[in-house]
């Protein structure tokens, strides 16, 4: 705990995104930003703007356009006592790199018995709801999720965002940061500087509720605490964990929650099958069994390529659909 | 715009100082490598040789999982290492034990990969060598960004990349040589072309007129050198090493050579290769050439080529002692290196391990209990 003044500042997501960037490269000069068109443009979604302007061409710039080839120079960047962030510029397109992200960001540390650390970030803006093209909306946390060696975060709002990142650009360890499109505009109150809020691990209650707990990441966060608000007017209370870190996985929080109400529905966007939603309803359902009054549900996307545009509305998982859950967790009739 | 194209390509031919016979070329009058410089290569091909010899001779004896010799490329390998500084970086493929410890990496930590103790024996930064990389051309990318990071500091290190002729097909490969490229990095890419990839021939690897013509399409100079004349091999990779120091960005070099053994001990080779096209490199022996040479000029005689077996047999000693040690690796290790701090989750699965081997142990010690009874 700090004892100076604490800085806040409203800002949407993206700017918190930028601030964070910012107010680490300012305090650490071995920080760099990099990827294709970060510098003079400012990232396709603008979250780079003015990095390169305010800290030179030589701590935040553009590359050549290769995600594998970005990938790879950063290992090597953080081998040699760099702390380089990467942005891939959609999800799809992260793809490239998957195979230096899996052999050796997310090996390097292990096979070299902690000798060779790599504090890299990569960042993904990510998943869908905003209207893309194909390839421009793909949940991909899975891959990343099952991959050991990697944290994976997914920020839910300006506040995380800035304090997620700020985190993990400090973490020793590569830290996967995703950050949902459709929340880049939102805003929210934001406290700078570094130590304020829960680090990466921990999971947090946004909402308190008592009859039902709705776990969440990411781009699906606003969308259960809308859900609890409608539920609520219909006299059901629900809580909402937003899980902020999927790797490391906060068990002992998302546990504690659930006994609390005895009922838990997952709510992600990316398809269902063999993913993040469905290691969270096992794990809830192994450790907590003998709490629950009901089987753990899912809304999940389908098991289906991202829709497009015109038909995307059907892929996320909506306030009715969460509610429908609901209503399935064998409440007894009063 | 033509003449830096030009200035870009290789030579009409590989560079080659000394003939397979130990005599200079016409291309030395220009001048060779100093004798101790030579000398310094033969004993360090003596010891690769050896090294190549006693690591095939482990695997027979069960003591090394598998190991990808390169025997015959000892010139390659020998001259990888001694171009570069202590500052220098060094990045290796599985191939380049032999370059790993010609550059003072202790042979069995170098083995550590093939004996199956861990994924990575040695530690990277105390000699400055990477890991050795088995995902093909993937370590590319990673010694341009070291590469980067120290002119960012304004150190003047080089990197020297290795790769094969199949890994130059790999889309790394591409992405590496144009990062390098564009941002000037002090990387030199060394290719030993050995003329295979496991089975597949060069031809089925690239229809450009040579490896070391790639290096036009980035802007980077490219040059051919017979990848078994060590003397011409030093030459031309001290002069990448030195203008890259200068800051003249990246360099190319294809070292023409030959994987005299199967791919590893688990590859059968008579089933892609005839025994004379493996006859007819046999002859261009890397170290026969060179000693022929320097027992020409009078640097070597049987006395001092003695010594250099000597130093070789004592490097073999200490290979093959290292590896009949039995150390039993720790299971912890399983978990420990896998984040900074283990997550949670490590953590329950390590006491799961632990548990295990703790009932094991019971079991192991109640069955004793009972036959002694
Ligand atoms: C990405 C990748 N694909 C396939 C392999 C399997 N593999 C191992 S070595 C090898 C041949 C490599 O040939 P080359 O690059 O010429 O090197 P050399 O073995 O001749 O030294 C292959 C295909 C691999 N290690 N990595
Ligand atoms: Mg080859």
């Amino acid at each position: 705990m700090t004892t100076t003044a604490v800085e806040h500042a409203t800002l949407s997501t993206a700017q918190a995104i930028n601030r964070a960037l910012h107010d680490a490269m300012a305090e650490d000069p071995t920080v760099l930003v990099l990827g294709e068109d970060v510098g003079p443009l400012g990232g396709v979604f603008r979250v780079t703007d003015g990095l390169t302007a305010e800290f030179g061409e030589d701590r935040c710039f553009d590359t050549p356009l290769a995600e594998a080839g970005i990938a790879g120079f950063a290992v090597g960047l953080a081998m040699n006592g760099m702390r380089p962030v990467i942005e891939m510029q959609f999800d799809a397109f992260a793809y490239p790199a998957f195979e230096q992200v899996v052999s050796h960001i997310a090996k390097m540390r292990n096979r070299t018995r902690g000798r060779v650390a790599l504090p890299l970030v990569v960042r993904i803006p990510y998943a869908g709801g905003i209207g893309g093209v194909e390839h421009h909306c793909d949940s991909s946390e899975s891959y990343y999720a099952h991959t050991p060696g990697l944290h994976v975060v997914a920020p839910s709002n300006p506040a995380d965002a800035y304090t997620l990142l700020r985190e993990a650009i400090a973490s020793p360890d590569p830290v996967i940061f995703l950050e949902p499109k459709k929340l880049y505009w939102a805003k929210g109150e934001v406290v700078l500087g570094r130590g304020g809020e829960p680090g990466i691990g921990t999971a947090v209650v946004r909402r308190q509720g008592t009859d039902a707990t709705l776990i969440a990441y990411g781009p699906t966060v606003p969308v259960a605490i809308e859900a609890a608000e409608v539920a609520a007017r219909d006299g059901r209370s629900l809580q909402v964990v937003d899980l902020r870190s999927i790797v490391p996985f906060d068990d002992a929080g998302v546990c504690a929650a659930v006994e609390s109400t005895g009922r838990a529905v997952v709510v992600a966007e990316a398809a269902g099958f063999a993913s993040v939603s469905s290691e969270i309803a096992a794990r809830v359902s192994e450790r907590c069994f003998h709490s629950l009054s009901a089987p753990v549900r899912r809304v999940t996307g389908f098991d289906i390529p991202y829709p497009p545009p015109k038909l995307e509305h059907f892929q996320l998982p909506s306030v009715d659909r969460i509610l429908d859950a609901v209503d399935e967790l064998q409440w007894e009739e009063a | 715009m033509t003449s830096d194209a030009d200035r870009m390509l290789p030579s009409r031919e590989p560079v080659m100082l000394l003939d397979p016979d130990g005599r200079p070329t016409v291309a030395a009058r220009a001048g060779l490598p100093a004798s101790e410089e030579l000398l310094r290569g033969l004993a360090g091909m003596v010891v690769a040789r050896r090294f190549n010899e006693q690591a095939s001779a482990l695997v027979r004896q069960g003591r090394l999982a598998v190991y990808p010799s390169s025997y015959g490329q000892e010139a390659c390998q020998v001259a990888a290492a001694q171009v570069l500084t202590g500052e220098d970086w060094l990045f290796p493929t599985y191939r380049d034990t032999a370059a790993a410890v010609a550059r003072g990496v202790d042979p069995v930590e170098v083995l550590g990969l093939l004996k199956g103790d861990w994924h990575s024996g040695y530690d990277p930064y105390e000699r400055h060598v990477a890991p050795l990389t088995t995902p093909l051309a993937t370590q590319l990318p990673h010694a341009v960004g070291v590469a980067h990071a120290a002119r960012l500091r304004g150190e003047r290190t080089v990197v020297l990349a290795m790769c094969g002729d199949g890994g130059t097909s790999e889309g790394d490969f591409h992405e590496a040589l144009n990062f390098a490229a564009v941002f000037r990095a002090p990387v030199v890419f060394f290719v030993q072309n050995n003329q295979y990839a496991i089975s597949v021939p060069l031809a089925r690897q690239s229809a450009a007129p040579s490896l070391a013509h790639k290096g036009v399409g980035y802007g980077i100079p490219g040059e051919h050198v017979d990848g078994n004349d060590l003397a011409a091999l030093l030459d031309v990779l001290s002069g990448a090493v030195g203008r890259a120091r200068a800051g003249e960005g990246p360099q190319l070099v294809e070292g023409r050579t030959y994987r005299m053994q199967a791919h590893t001990n688990a590859d059968d080779a008579t089933r892609y290769r005839a025994d004379d096209e493996v006859a007819a490199w046999a002859a261009k022996d890397p170290l026969v050439r060179l000693e022929a040479y320097l027992r020409t000029e009078g640097v070597l005689d049987d006395a001092r080529a003695a010594d250099l077996t000597e130093a070789a047999e004592q490097v073999a000693r200490r290979t093959r002692d290292g590896l009949n040690q039995d150390v039993e690796p720790d299971p912890d290790d399983l978990f420990r290196f896998v984040y900074s701090q283990p997550t949670p989750q490590l953590v329950e699965q390590l006491a799961v391990v632990r548990d295990e081997i703790s009932r094991d142990e019971q079991s192991r010690d109640e069955q004793s209990r009972e036959e002694t009874r």
